[in-house]
This record gives structure tokens, C-alpha cells and sequence, in this order.
């Protein structure tokens, strides 16, 4: 890979990644740098590539299920459930009212537990490490609650075309309400441990800046996109699944201490929507209905040839599946489009002009996760 | 030095009978000893209590499997280290890379020399201490800068530079934070910096209280202190998540340890400096130490001293856990806008109370209206 | 010049124990050569081009003010130490001297020496 050069210059090649700390996986990054200031950035993926697309057109429908886990292992409920919508959209499956209350509740669950490591591993870059173990104590949590429903703690492979694999387990609804209680004090106590700390501030303020047009001409989705001032949320603007059933708002940058869409405004929009997640999940265990949590769906199926495309807002935007069906067993192409390699286009645009240090916080502020990006 | 040979000679008739320099030789090499020995074992505790206070305050237990409570920790860590293979990188600078640790580690412990544990427990009571500790721990800078450019990596060059930039911005702060004390104390001797605040008034006879100068140029230069130990939220030139592990990125096992206890020998010296400056060193409040018997005395001192070091040290253990990484421009806005200009005017303050006062600080004032 | 000596001497001890320690690491270490262990850390990359350049300027910048200033501190010090005795001539001489650092300080401000980006 090549990075161009201006001639004459003594401008030192710095190659950040794929083994660095807070590349946040094995991303690597040509930078061209001017003593501190960096003049160029170029993100080079692939080095976590599973061909994961090509698979999917070798596997039947349902065996494609786990493979969605290791798209975005810190939200593995968010992408098991975003595929198994694609594919009732595809072969025009029913779902139980039941299940599809589960996924929610397994969704916004998940996405609370992915926006606390992209919290604690974001404050982590920062220098701030404790932070970091405390996101880590209430995710266990979590992670204890999805122990509870399928026995998995990451990768749960818990989404089932037509339902959810099992039934809530007894008790199940008591422990998240308990744990509810518990977490939405804790959200606080982070904005007053770190977020509201005046060197956390202004390392974030008006750094790493994406502008309203920027953001939305290049692409990005999510806590990314709603950072820069963009109220669009797939919940809202596109209900699917059961949302347009609850009460909730779309947190967006505003510009608290900085400039609208800089780090600190994405990096609050993690924040509050941990708020609004607990919000939907105490409405989704009021409004659950009794009932079956699986449609009748053979193993094994064909659906009739056509295409679909299915989005869904996952914590890290919108999981797009494009599935092409020609009637097989299989998809004859299936094609994922994932936020966080979106959210790459506009890295080089974004890092010129900042110091080492705010690339970190331009990484961790994108909240990128690799598998996503190479797939 | 002198006495010390006189009391040995007057107990031992045998080394009466050897010549003055072979007995303060041997009396040198036994204080070296016990010096480094001190160092070594505070730098390994101070691992291990760091490890622990990190644990506490990040909720969770920290080292526990060495040793009841994982108190030997740090020893397994330091046969770790001293065993591991020692390798050189190819395209190193060899004798910078292997020079660098070593003056590092020297600048650290030469400051030792001049601490004043005690009453009269120190190595070498100096009449320009302040300014020698200055001095020697300004070899570890370059020993970093050797580091980083020897190494011949680009992260270590960074994070050298950093630290170079760094640490001579905070050398000015840092010399004018101590300015005060020593314009009380008309001494560059640590001794008599430490006996100027003794007295009737107790802990308000302490250079901190003496003024709302000499407060402020407390934690002034405790400040820039961290910034010269390379600490949270100054540790720029080590930042692991930006430049990997800065200048000792190429460094392993004994190599990097040196570095290593440099920064935690660093953090005493500073500490220790900022107790005898601003705290009243070892004296107990309250209590005429030198009234004491010699060993009681010292005794006292040294407990008092030490706990007084500790305490800061924890603070530095507290901040580097809570607070996040400046950015260099903001590091060096910090030092240059901000802590020079006060100094300045703190310096300026000092110098104008003690022509207006006669030297007396506030707790003085007040007793003598009380009419003390 | 007596009461150096322990200064020296410690410093020569401290030497000793530092090449003490080398030795006995250079003793009971392993010592395995492996490809692509002694090449520089590059983030798991082969190395593509060296690490010694010239370096930016603001570097130099500071090193230029720390020279200016470090200076005046210690210059400062044998004042400071003498200050009770010298009273209100020695107040004047140096306020003097601190003003025209202090210009110099306020020049390198406003000429944006200070700026790091």
C-alpha cells in the first residue's frame, strides 16, 4: 500500500497497526506525519477477512445463523437478530408477537453492553483506564443475563429464522428489571467519573470534527452519523420489528462543548443512548404477550427467487443484509453492509491536520469494530 | 561523614587503629549499600502497592497468587525481568541503547544521596541539595532521549522526543516552585530547609502555611513534578494507547526494569523533595526531635519522614488511576502559559512577604498578635 | 570538596550494581536467535524505512526556551539563597532581571513560540 509523498520533505512514514493497542483490533493505518502533526492517513483493512459473504452462499439459510455472531462479536444479538429479519423479509415469514419482543429485548440489551466497551475502551485511549474496568462490571452483567436465556456469554447465535431459539427462561424478566435498577444510576456516575472531566473535554472538543454534509455525504450511520447533528434512527425513521411500539428519543450531537459532530458529541451519543435503551427495555417487559416464540419453519427451505434488502440500527448503525435468492437452499449472494466500514471512507478526510494522539480519539471515537469491516 | 567515623573509631577500638580514610571508606561503601538496598526494595514495594491501589480503585483484587495477598509479587517480577533474554535490537544505535538505562538508572539513584530520612540520616548533606537533586535527575533525561534514539524506532523517537520536550519544560516550573522555600530557608542545604521548619508552631510551621505563596507553590510544583516523573496524566512520552510504550518500546527484561525503577525512584526523590520543602521533612509535629535520644530521634524522624513520602506518593498513584492523558500541545500550553508565569509571580510574592515581614509567615503573625 | 566524596563514590556503586545487574541477567537469560526478533518494533510490519530523520522544529523551539530559562532559574538560586541578606537592593536587582525575562517570555507568547500546532 502507498501513501503519496511530498517530495523534498522529511515527513516520517509512521505505521500505526495492525499490532497496535488502541487500533482496536488489527486495523493498520499509514500515517504520514510532520513531527506530531499528521499531513495523511490511510486505513488498510483485510487482515481479519473470513470471506464470510462467500460462505454464506455455500450454507442453507439457518446454517448461516453463527456466522452473523462473529460479524460484530460486542453486539452478536444485534446482527443474529438484523439477519434473521433480512431473511423472513425474503421468504415472507411470520413471526411470533412474542419473539419478536425477545429480540428486542436481547437487541437493546446487547447494544447497551456494546456502547459500555466502546465507553470504557474509548476512555481507555484517552489515558483514563479506570473506567474501562467499570464498563467491564456492569457488562458482566449482561453477560450474565444472556447466560441466563441461551447459555452463550458473546457470541450467542440466540436469533432463529422465525423466532428465537428458546423461550425466556423463568425469572428471567425480574433479573433484567433488577438489573435496570442497578445500571441506570451507573450512567451517571460514569458522566461524573470521566465524561464531564475537564482534561477528558478538552482533549475531545473540537477534535476529530465531521460535519453535518460530510457525514452524511460519506455515509455514516449510527451513533456516528446522530454525533453529527443527523437525527436518523432506523427505530424511528423505519420501524421494524416491534419499535414503533415504544417511547423513546434519538439522542443527538449538539455541539455540548465543542463543535457540532466532534469526538465529545459522538462519544455523548453513546452515553444517553445506553439511557434510552434501558427506556425501551422497561416498556418491552411491561408489554410482553404470552405466546409461542417460534414459527414454523423447516430446517431446511426455499424461497422463492427475488431479492431483499434489510437494515437494522445496530450499535454500530445500520447492518444492511442484501440477500439475492434464486430459489435455492442457499443465497445466491449475500452482501453485508456494516457501519464501522463506513465510517472508515472518511478516516483520511477527518485525521489530516490533528496530532497523534487525536487519531486515537478518532479510532475510538468511530467506535469501529474490525470483523466488521473485513467480514 | 566525619562524626560518624569519630563515634565508630571511639567504639571500635580495631578500626581506631586504621587510618581515617580506610574507616570512612568502609563507612561510604556500608551507607552506598544500604542506600541502594533502600531504593531497590521501595521501588519493588512501590510496584506492588501501585498494583494494588490501581485494583482497588478499578474494583477489582490485583496481584494475589505470590505470596500471602500477593505480597511477593514484585519479587517474582524482578527475577522475571533479570531472567529474561536480553536482546538488542539489530538496527540500534548498540552503544547509545546500552548506555541509556544505565544513566537512567544512575540519575535516579544519585539522587538518593541527598534525601534526608532522618535527623541526621542522609548519605551526603550537601549545602546546594536542592539544586543537585536538579541536577542528577536531569541525567534521566537524556538517558530517555538516548533511549528513544538509539532504539532507532519510530515510536521510541517519538515518545523520546516527548519526553525530552517534556521534562525541560517542567525543569523551569519545577526550579521556581522550589524558589520559595529556599528564600525562607536562605539555604540550598535539604538539612537546614527541614530545621527552618521546625519549631513552637507545629505543623503550621511548615513552609505550606507560611504564606498563601508558598501554598500555592506546593502544588505547583507538585504538578509539575508529574509531569517530570512522565506520570498520568503527563505520561505523553510513554502513552501506551498512542505511541505503544514510547522510548523503552525496544527494552526488555533488565534493560527495561531500569527504566522502570527509574520512574518509581523518580517518584520518591520528587516526593521527597516536596516533604523536606513544603512539608517540614522529617519533623514531628509538635515534638523537638533533636531534644530526643540519637537513636529515638532518628527513629522518629525517619517513620515521620517516610510517611509523609508515602502519602504523596499515593496522590500520584490516585491521579495517575483517575485522571486521562494530556495531548503534548496541551502539555506544553500547560507548562509555558500557565505554571512558568505563576511561578513567576509566586517567586515575586515570596520575595515581596519576606521584605515586608521580616520572613515571619502567617502562623507566626497570628501567635505574635496573640502575644506569643 | 570532602563532603563530595559519598556523592562519587555512590555514584561509582551505583554504576557497579547497574553492571552487576547486566551481568547477571546476560547470565541466566536465554539466548535464542530467531528471525525477525531483533528487527524493530513496527507494529507487525517489516520495517520500511528508518526511524532517524530530522526531527520538527518545535522541538528545537522548546530546547531554546528551556536553555533561556532553565539559565534564570539557576541564576535565581544563589539569589534566593542570599535574599534575606540583601534586602531590598537584592528585591530591585533581581526584579530587574526577572522583567526582562519576563518580556522575553511575553514576546515568545505573543510570536506564537508557544504554539505547538
Amino acid at each position: 500500500m502507498e501513501i503519496e509523498r511530498l517530495p523534498e520533505s522529511d515527513e516520517l512514514l509512521i505505521n500505526m497497526g495492525p499490532q497496535h493497542p488502541s487500533t482496536h483490533g488489527v486495523l493498520r493505518i499509514l500515517l504520514r506525519t510532520d513531527g506530531e502533526l499528521v499531513t495523511g492517513a490511510k486505513p488498510d483493512i483485510g487482515y481479519l477477512h473470513r470471506s464470510l459473504e462467500k460462505i454464506a452462499e455455500r450454507v442453507t439459510y439457518a446454517q448461516f445463523m453463527p456466522f452473523t455472531d462473529r460479524l460484530d462479536y460486542l453486539a452478536a444479538a444485534n446482527c443474529n437478530c438484523a439477519y434473521a429479519w433480512a431473511v423472513e423479509k425474503l421468504a415472507g415469514i411470520e413471526v411470533p408477537e412474542r419473539a419478536e419482543y425477545i429480540r428486542v429485548i436481547v437487541c437493546e440489551l446487547n447494544r447497551i453492553a456494546s456502547h459500555l466497551i466502546a465507553f470504557g475502551a474509548f476512555t481507555a485511549d484517552m489515558g483514563a483506564f479506570t473506567p474501562f474496568l467499570y464498563g467491564i462490571r456492569e457488562r458482566e452483567r449482561i453477560n450474565d443475563l444472556f447466560e441466563m436465556i441461551c447459555g452463550n456469554r458473546l457470541t450467542y447465535n440466540y436469533a432463529r429464522i422465525g423466532g428465537v431459539s428458546h423461550d425466556l427462561p423463568d425469572g428471567f424478566l425480574d433479573e433484567l428489571k433488577d438489573f435496570l435498577d442497578y445500571f441506570e444510576p451507573k450512567i451517571d456516575e460514569y458522566n461524573q467519573l470521566i465524561s464531564y472531566n475537564k482534561i477528558f473535554v478538552h482533549r475531545l472538543a473540537n477534535v476529530a470534527v465531521v460535519s453535518k454534509e460530510d457525514a452524511i455525504a460519506y455515509g455514516l450511520v449510527g451513533p456516528n452519523l446522530r454525533g453529527s447533528g443527523v437525527k436518523w434512527d432506523l427505530r424511528k425513521d423505519e420501524p421494524y420489528s416491534v419499535y414503533d411500539r415504544f417511547e423513546f428519543d434519538v439522542p443527538v450531537g449538539f455541539g455540548e462543548k465543542g463543535t457540532v459532530g466532534d469526538a465529545f458529541d459522538r462519544y455523548m451519543v453513546r452515553i444517553r443512548e445506553m439511557k434510552e435503551s434501558v427506556k425501551i427495555l422497561r416498556q418491552a417487559i411491561e408489554q410482553i404477550p404470552d405466546g409461542p416464540v417460534m414459527a414454523k419453519v423447516p430446517r431446511v427451505f426455499k424461497p422463492g427467487p427475488g431479492e431483499v434488502y434489510f437494515r437494522a440500527e445496530n450499535p454500530r448503525g445500520e447492518l444492511g443484509f442484501y440477500i439475492v435468492s434464486k430459489g435455492g437452499t442457499s443465497p445466491y449472494r449475500l452482501k453485508i453492509r456494516t457501519g464501522s466500514f463506513t465510517a472508515l471512507t472518511i478516516f483520511d478526510k477527518v485525521a489530516r491536520g490533528h496530532l497523534i494522539a487525536d487519531i486515537i480519539a478518532l479510532i475510538g471515537s468511530f467506535d469501529i469494530v474490525l470483523p466488521e469491516i473485513d467480514r | 561523614m566525619d562524626s560518624a567515623v569519630a563515634f565508630l573509631t571511639s567504639k571500635i577500638p580495631f578500626l581506631a587503629s586504621l587510618p581515617f580514610w580506610v574507616v570512612a571508606f568502609l563507612v561510604m561503601l556500608v551507607v552506598a549499600l544500604v542506600i541502594l538496598g533502600f531504593a531497590l526494595t521501595y521501588e519493588g514495594i512501590a510496584t506492588y502497592i501501585e498494583r494494588k491501589v490501581a485494583a482497588d480503585i478499578q474494583v477489582r483484587i490485583g496481584p494475589n497468587r505470590v505470596g500471602p495477598n500477593g505480597w511477593f509479587q514484585f519479587i517474582a517480577d524482578g527475577v522475571k525481568l533479570l531472567m529474561k533474554e536480553d536482546l538488542i535490537p539489530a538496527k540500534a544505535d548498540k552503544f547509545l541503547f546500552v548506555l541509556a538505562p544505565y544513566l537512567v538508572f544512575v540519575g535516579s539513584f544519585a539522587a538518593f544521596v541527598v534525601v534526608p530520612f532522618g535527623i541526621s540520616l542522609i548519605a551526603a548533606d550537601l549545602n546546594i541539595g536542592v539544586y543537585y537533586v536538579m541536577a542528577v535527575t536531569s541525567l534521566v533525561v537524556i538517558g530517555i532521549l538516548l533511549a528513544g534514539w538509539g532504539s532507532n524506532n519510530k515510536w521510541a523517537l517519538l515518545g523520546g522526543m516527548r519526553a525530552a520536550a517534556q521534562i525541560v519544560s517542567y525543569e523551569v516550573p519545577v526550579g521556581m516552585a522550589l524558589l520559595p522555600a529556599v528564600i525562607l530557608a536562605g539555604s540550598l542545604s535539604l538539612q537546614e530547609i527541614i530545621r527552618s521548619q521546625g519549631g513552637y508552631l507545629g505543623i503550621f510551621g511548615w513552609n505550606i502555611f507560611h504564606n498563601p505563596f508558598t501554598f500555592f507553590s506546593f502544588f505547583l510544583y507538585f504538578t509539575a513534578a508529574l509531569a517530570e516523573t512522565n506520570r498520568t496524566p503527563f505520561d505523553i512520552p510513554e502513552a501506551e494507547s498512542e505511541l505503544v510504550a514510547g522510548y523503552h518500546v525496544e527494552y526488555s527484561g533488565i534493560r527495561f526494569a531500569f527504566f522502570f525503577m527509574a520512574e518509581y525512584g523518580d517518584m520518591f526523590v520528587v516526593c521527597a523533595l516536596a516533604a523536606a520543602l513544603y512539608l517540614g521533612g522529617w519533623q514531628v509535629p509538635f515534638v523537638d526531635v533533636s531534644g530526643l535520644s540519637p537513636l529515638l530521634a532518628n527513629l522518629l524522624s525517619l517513620g515521620v519522614f517516610l510517611a509523609k513520602v508515602i502519602a504523596l506518593i499515593l496522590v500520584m498513584m490516585w491521579v495517575r488511576w483517575t485522571l486521562p492523558r494530556l495531548r503534548v500541545d496541551q502539555l506544553m500550553r500547560m507548562s509555558w502559559k500557565y505554571l512558568v508565569p505563576l511561578t513567576f509571580v509566586n517567586v515575586l510574592g515570596v520575595s515581596v512577604w519576606v521584605l515586608a515581614f521580616d520572613g515571619k509567615g502567617i502562623p507566626a503573625l497570628v501567635m505574635s498578635l496573640l502575644g506569643r | 570538596m570532602q563532603e563530595y566524596l559519598p556523592v562519587l563514590l555512590l555514584l561509582a556503586f551505583a554504576v557497579v550494581a547497574a553492571t552487576g545487574f547486566m551481568v547477571l541477567s546476560g547470565l541466566t537469560g536465554p539466548k535464542r536467535f530467531e528471525r525477525g526478533k531483533e528487527d524493530p518494533f513496527e507494529c507487525g510490519m517489516p520495517l520500511f524505512s528508518d526511524a532517524r530523520r530530522r526531527v520538527t522544529v518545535k522541538f528545537y523551539l522548546v530546547a531554546i526556551l528551556f536553555l533561556l530559562f532553565d539559565l534564570e532559574t539557576a541564576f535565581l538560586y544563589p539569589w534566593a539563597v542570599l535574599f534575606r541578606k540583601l534586602g531590598l537592593f537584592g528585591f530591585i536587582e533581581m526584579m530587574v532581571f526577572i522583567l526582562i525575562l519576563v518580556v522575553g517570555l511575553v514576546y515568545a507568547w505573543k510570536s506564537g513560540a508557544l504554539e505547538w500546532q
